[in-house]
């Protein structure tokens, strides 16, 4: 993607002012010191409304340099509005290149998945957060959240885990799904699906969550354990998908239904969109692929 | 043991049939007299205790041994300081001087306002119990029975969902609520019901000690008189240490050995349930026993 210099980058680069990105690197810095730690920051208005991504686009901002290279994924997805935006807006605050491909991009900024291509070092995965707080549906007090977190006083998270099997059979969560990280703090790992949970264990890349509108900051440093919280009886399983992806045929990767038809039709394809068209131009066909286009 | 011209010697040793709380020496020594006594220590020693609101007093100077197995009513008047005494002793409220100490699992005697935090929420879920006077105070309200039940157990580390549900289930028969209501939530619960699910919910790790804030208010005759049936039972069975606040004289003289009576932030008197009904000394407690409706 190429975008003209309008020289808003020369003015200030990555669109927050050097004090400001001081501010967030300081807080990035303790998040990752005490990895799954909720660290407050002073959230900056932003180009953009809650929940497109405020808090993702501070930390990519506060971590970006000209030397980067950044992809910017929604739902797994490179071409929808969100990242699209995100993309274009870096490309003119800090004139970085942009991407699509997993493997060139230094930062990954990401809205609820993890690319099913493995991370490596000196990757950065920045999530947008929408609500940091794991505990916050079953204590709404936000000064009791924090004191069970110094605590470690966890009980509560099973319970919600607990009617979940009592009401279903079967630990329904599927997304948002709790972690304990390194042993200590159990963690939010911001929307994904739970599919994309084992990906965090011991990851290559440093991970680093932004919540803008909550004004917080967490992180999980590279080779960090990451545990998905379940019961003995019940352990963590990860959605499965009982066909491969309509146009790559992928096997073992997290799948979007599309609804073709107003008559049942559907299809299901590969979340990742980058894997997908990746697998295709390296020949790979699935049962819906016609030839030579790429859906 | 009250400071105040107490001339009845306090119930210093458990109650026949409560023997789990007692220990072997004190057993052998019953048929001797008092020699053993000195051994035997207080569950939990309260002394010089006060809290001051601002100017206000809301209890000044109350010392008060609980002993194991014992149960002990505070009654009194609406605002004599019952409900802030409860709460000075039990951690629930900072007294403003006085020391609170607490005889451990293990034996040793610690300050309960020296304990770390930490330390003191996990005696408050494993050796307590708090019973409130209205249920959902004590009760997670939008999570089903088995849950609330289960909660202190996932708390202190139980982590299989069948064995957490199996001992859930055995603990609602044993307050008489149907096994198949375990997947309700207690909103769905009647009054009586819900203060009974929050008994089970306190006794599930087997505490030694149980606070409770007018166990039967708010409930009407016929049912206030099943839970005092029930508590009564439980309190035997188990060899609880009960301190009970209520302003129902019935209530003390069903359940409770030992009665402290208090008026005005002060105990003005103290002694063995039936002495203090039968033969009250304190002009106010000669107001109060006989200001009670004979039916």
């Amino acid at each position: 993607m190429t975008v003209q210099p309008t020289g808003l980058a020369d003015y200030n680069f990555a669109y927050l002012d050097e004090p400001t990105k001081r501010m967030i690197r300081r807080a990035i810095l303790k998040a990752i010191a005490i990895p799954g730690y909720q660290v407050p920051f002073a959230s900056r208005e932003m180009p953009m409304p809650y929940g497109w991504g405020t808090g993702g686009v501070q930390v990519t901002a506060s971590i970006i340099g000209p030397d980067d290279t950044l992809k910017v994924i929604d739902q797994g997805a490179d071409d929808t509005t969100n990242a699209v935006s995100i993309r274009a807006f870096f490309a003119k605050v800090a004139e970085v290149s942009t991407t699509t491909s997993t493997a060139e991009a230094t930062i990954i900024q990401t809205r609820h998945r993890i690319p099913e291509e493995t991370l490596g070092e000196g990757q950065v995965l920045v999530y947008q957060v929408p609500i940091p707080e794991p505990l916050r549906f079953l204590e709404p007090r936000e000064t009791e959240t924090r004191k069970m977190h110094a605590l470690e006083d966890y009980g509560l998270m099973h319970v919600k885990l607990y009617e979940d099997i009592a009401r279903n059979g079967h630990i329904a969560t599927t997304y948002a799904y709790p972690v304990k990280v390194e042993g200590r703090y159990v963690m939010d790992p911001s929307p994904t699906p739970k599919f994309d949970n084992p990906k965090m264990d011991q990851s290559e890349a440093l991970q680093l969550f932004g919540a803008g509108r909550e004004k917080r900051i967490y992180a999980v440093p590279p080779y960090t354990s990451v545990v998905s919280l379940d019961f003995e009886d019940y352990p963590f399983e990860v959605n499965r998908f009982d066909e491969p992806c309509a146009l790559c045929g992928a096997e073992g990767v997290y799948l979007d239904e599309v609804v073709l038809d107003d008559r049942g039709g559907r299809m299901f394809v590969c979340s990742d969109t980058d894997h997908c068209e990746k697998r295709r131009a390296a020949g790979h066909r699935g049962a819906m692929a016609s030839e030579g286009t790429l859906a | 043991m009250m400071t105040q011209g107490d001339s009845v010697s306090p119930h210093p040793e458990p109650i026949e049939g409560r023997g789990e709380t007692a220990n072997p020496p004190l057993r052998q020594a019953q048929g001797d007299g008092l020699p053993a006594l000195a051994e035997e220590k207080p569950l939990l020693s309260a002394s010089g205790v006060s809290k001051f609101y601002g100017s206000r007093i809301g209890c000044e100077d109350v010392s008060i041994d609980i002993w194991p197995g014992e149960v002990v009513a505070v009654v009194g008047e609406s605002g004599s300081g019952k409900t802030t005494l409860l709460n000075c002793i039990s951690t629930r409220l900072m007294p403003t001087t006085g020391t609170v100490a607490y005889r451990m699992r293990d034996g040793q005697i610690r300050d309960l306002y020296r304990m770390g935090e930490a330390e003191r929420r996990f005696l408050m879920r494993t050796d307590w119990g708090f019973v409130h006077q209205n249920p959902a105070d004590g009760l997670r309200m939008t999570v089903s029975a088995g849950a609330n039940v289960g909660e202190r157990l996932m708390a202190t580390g139980a982590r299989h969902y069948g064995n957490i549900r199996a001992t859930a289930g055995d603990w609602l028969g044993r307050v008489e609520i149907a096994e198949d209501r375990i997947d309700d939530q207690p909103r769905a619960f009647s009054g009586g019901m819900r203060q009974r699910l929050q008994i089970a919910r306190n006794l599930v790790t087997g505490p030694r000690l149980v606070f409770m804030d007018e166990p039967t208010g708010g409930l009407d005759v016929s049912v206030q008189a099943r839970l005092l049936d029930l508590l009564r039972g439980l309190v035997t069975d188990l060899g609880l240490a009960v301190v009970v606040v209520t302003h129902d004289l019935a209530v003390a003289r069903l359940l409770s050995h030992r009665m402290v009576v208090m008026k005005d932030g002060r105990v003005i008197e103290t002694g063995l349930t039936d002495r203090v009904l039968d033969d009250p000394r304190a002009p106010y407690t000669q107001l109060l026993v006989s200001s009670i409706l004979q039916a």
